[in-house]
């Protein structure tokens, strides 16, 4: 799949991604989370979140650390019971999954030394046997194991141990016992840590291939703003427990009030001005000077601007309420 | 219900690739290899002492003492150590992620034990015949009692040796165990008869399983007239029955709670922690 043809798919499917919609049937919604509170002893870690993910939906949950974010997931995987809230994935409320349940849902861990003794194939093979009993009409489970070995760029090392896999080789077996049962949705614990720019690659058309082809629905965390700029439809920020954003990339950075950067060149002089209206001083900057205006650049907010303000904003607590209320989904 | 059935044969099936990987893996089988050898030096050395009040071998009866010790030290610290360790390692998240996981691995760490047990005891046994004389295996109830024994041996430890596993909050003091248990071989009249140890020590080994496997083994491998020197002068095979069958009721009574419990905790991030608390160590 091309580079270009990714970015289309992704700009149509933004589109409609942005929140609940009316016209996305109930079954399209694969995660349901309303009021999700969560306190360990007495500290409150969430405080009250709601969103939704929808079938074929990818979603990046970015965030500070403490803010939240593995709490979160661990409850939609049904490893971590809540406080308080609602909670339904894939219509089933996870701290009442039961196994037929959990066969749909994917899991990418990290590991660490487990199953050093196992080779690559022999331990995809095994793992994935437990699901042929969860086969479904119009997906087979599990995952012919050649093929996914195959998928993840582990051929050559089908025979290899697991402990004389590299760090990136050993991330990618991960990826792949995390898809070896075919989920429905899928989640993923910061993915690409310890990549290589060509397997981070080859990992992000892995996974619009399972969004597009496989309509799963795909939850990642990570610190890595480009990449979640570039997988996600759709970004959560969290900070200090809350939904301090939701929305596309271009939204976010859209409509978070930062300001552009118009920078130009006169008479072999660089200039670099922030605008509030790029586009009004743009004009007026031609009403003055005309024709002697060269190189002229606007740069919008990058996603990591947009982000750090928010999340400096919330942080400094002044009105944490603000920057939700910027944008079209916010909690509660 | 079919998945479950499905996931019990699968676990059968991961016990024996566990256990084929261990066979051909040099270093562990160098580890087997050598504590076995230290076993038999031992008895080797007091093959010509005799046990205290006959003129039979002591290394003969210590022999057979330690196919019991065998039994019960794998079945209880070797299963215990290997759950702490492959809960912080990650594996058992892994089993907890996939469908009916769990009884797949439990399933596939009993075989894979049990196989380790079976080997250790043939092993043992087969060397003995050779360098030992005096073992009572020509007649059939020999052969017959050391099956049963074996087998509820197997029953009573490995459920407890889960439950500890499960206790054990890190890999590192699941380690205590072995040592716990090794003083439990100490009370347990494996290397020297039980009735030479004070009352009160007596009472302490009676109550584990350590003792009455190694009795179990004597009875099945030793002429009968050796009865003389165990308590009681007996080998007490109801008795033995009875404690083994205890232990077997207890484990697996509390073994599905305590290991529920367990799986509960597991995720991402428990792991992550624990793997951060343990390379801080190294």
């Amino acid at each position: 799949m091309s580079v270009l043809n990714l970015s289309a798919v992704l700009s149509s499917r933004a589109l409609w991604a942005t929140g609940p919609s009316p016209d996305v049937p109930a079954a399209d919604v694969v995660i349901d989370v309303r009021d999700l509170r969560m306190r360990y002893g007495r500290t409150d870690v969430l405080h009250g979140i709601s969103f939704t993910a929808h079938r074929g939906e990818v979603l990046a949950v970015l965030g500070p650390n403490g803010a939240g974010k593995t709490t979160t997931i661990e409850i939609l995987e049904g490893f971590r019971m809540r406080s308080a809230g609602q909670v339904s994935v894939l219509g089933v409320d996870p701290a009442h999954g039961g196994e037929a349940w959990r066969a749909r849902l994917g899991v990418v861990l990290q590991s660490w030394r487990d199953h050093a003794k196992w080779q690559v194939r022999e331990l995809l093979a095994h793992l994935g046997s437990y699901y042929a009993p969860y086969s479904e009409p119009g997906r087979r489970r599990p995952w012919d194991v050649d093929e996914l070995i195959a998928a993840v760029g582990l051929t050559e090392h089908a025979r290899t141990k697991v402990r004389r896999l590299s760090g990136g080789q050993r991330r990618r077996l991960d990826v792949a016992i995390g898809i070896v049962g075919r989920p429905e949705l899928l989640f993923l614990d910061e993915p690409t840590a310890g990549f290589d720019p060509e397997a981070r690659r080859d990992f992000h058309d892995l996974v619009h291939r399972l969004a597009d082809q496989e309509e799963a629905t795909i939850v990642l965390t990570t610190h890595d703003l480009d990449e979640a700029e570039r997988l996600a439809d759709r970004i959560l920020i969290l900070a200090g427990g809350q939904i301090i954003a939701d929305g596309s990339a271009d939204e976010l950075s859209r409509r978070m009030s930062t300001q552009a950067e118009v920078r130009w060149s006169r008479d072999g002089q660089r200039f670099v001005h922030p605008a509030d209206e790029p586009t009004r001083f743009v004009r007026d900057l031609f009403r003055q000077y005309g024709e002697s205006i060269e190189d002229l650049e606007v740069r919008r907010a990058s996603l990591e601007d947009t982000y750090m303000a928010l999340v400096r904003q919330s942080e400094s607590g002044a009105d944490g309420d603000a920057p939700a209320r910027a944008f079209s989904v916010v909690a509660g | 219900m079919n998945a479950q059935l499905a996931a019990a044969r699968l676990g059968v099936r991961r016990g024996w690739i566990e256990l084929r990987q261990m066979m051909t893996n040099a270093h562990d089988m160098a580890l087997v290899t050598i504590s076995a050898a230290v076993f038999v030096g031992v008895m080797l050395f007091s093959r010509t002492a005799s046990v205290p009040g006959t003129g039979f071998s002591l290394g003969t009866t210590m022999l057979a003492s330690v196919l019991g010790m065998n039994i019960g030290f794998n079945g209880l610290a070797s299963l215990a150590g290997v759950l702490a360790v492959e809960r912080e390692d990650g594996t058992l998240l892994r089993a907890k992620a996939i469908p009916h996981g769990m009884i797949g691995y439990l399933i596939g760490k009993i075989v894979t034990t049990s196989g380790v047990i079976l080997i250790s005891v043939a092993s043992t046994l087969i060397t003995g015949l050779f360098l030992f004389r005096g073992l009572a295996v020509g007649h059939a109830g020999a052969w017959l009692t050391l099956i049963w024994v074996l087998a509820l041996g197997l029953a009573a430890t490995l459920p407890i040796g889960a439950i500890l596993g499960s206790l054990f909050p890190s890999a590192r003091s699941a380690g205590l165990l072995t040592l716990v248990i090794g003083g439990l071989v100490a009370i347990s009249g494996i290397f020297y008869p039980i009735t030479h140890l004070p009352h009160w020590l007596q009472w302490i080994g009676q109550a584990f399983p350590l003792y009455w496997l190694g009795l179990g083994m004597r009875s099945a491998l030793l002429p009968a007239n050796l009865a003389s020197v165990e308590i009681g002068h007996s080998w007490r095979h109801p008795a033995t029955f009875g404690v083994l069958a205890g232990w077997t009721a207890v484990g697996l009574m509390l073994a599905p709670v305590v290991l529920r419990r367990m799986a509960r905790r597991e995720s991402g991030s428990t792991v992550a922690a624990r793997r951060e608390k343990a390379l801080l160590r190294a």
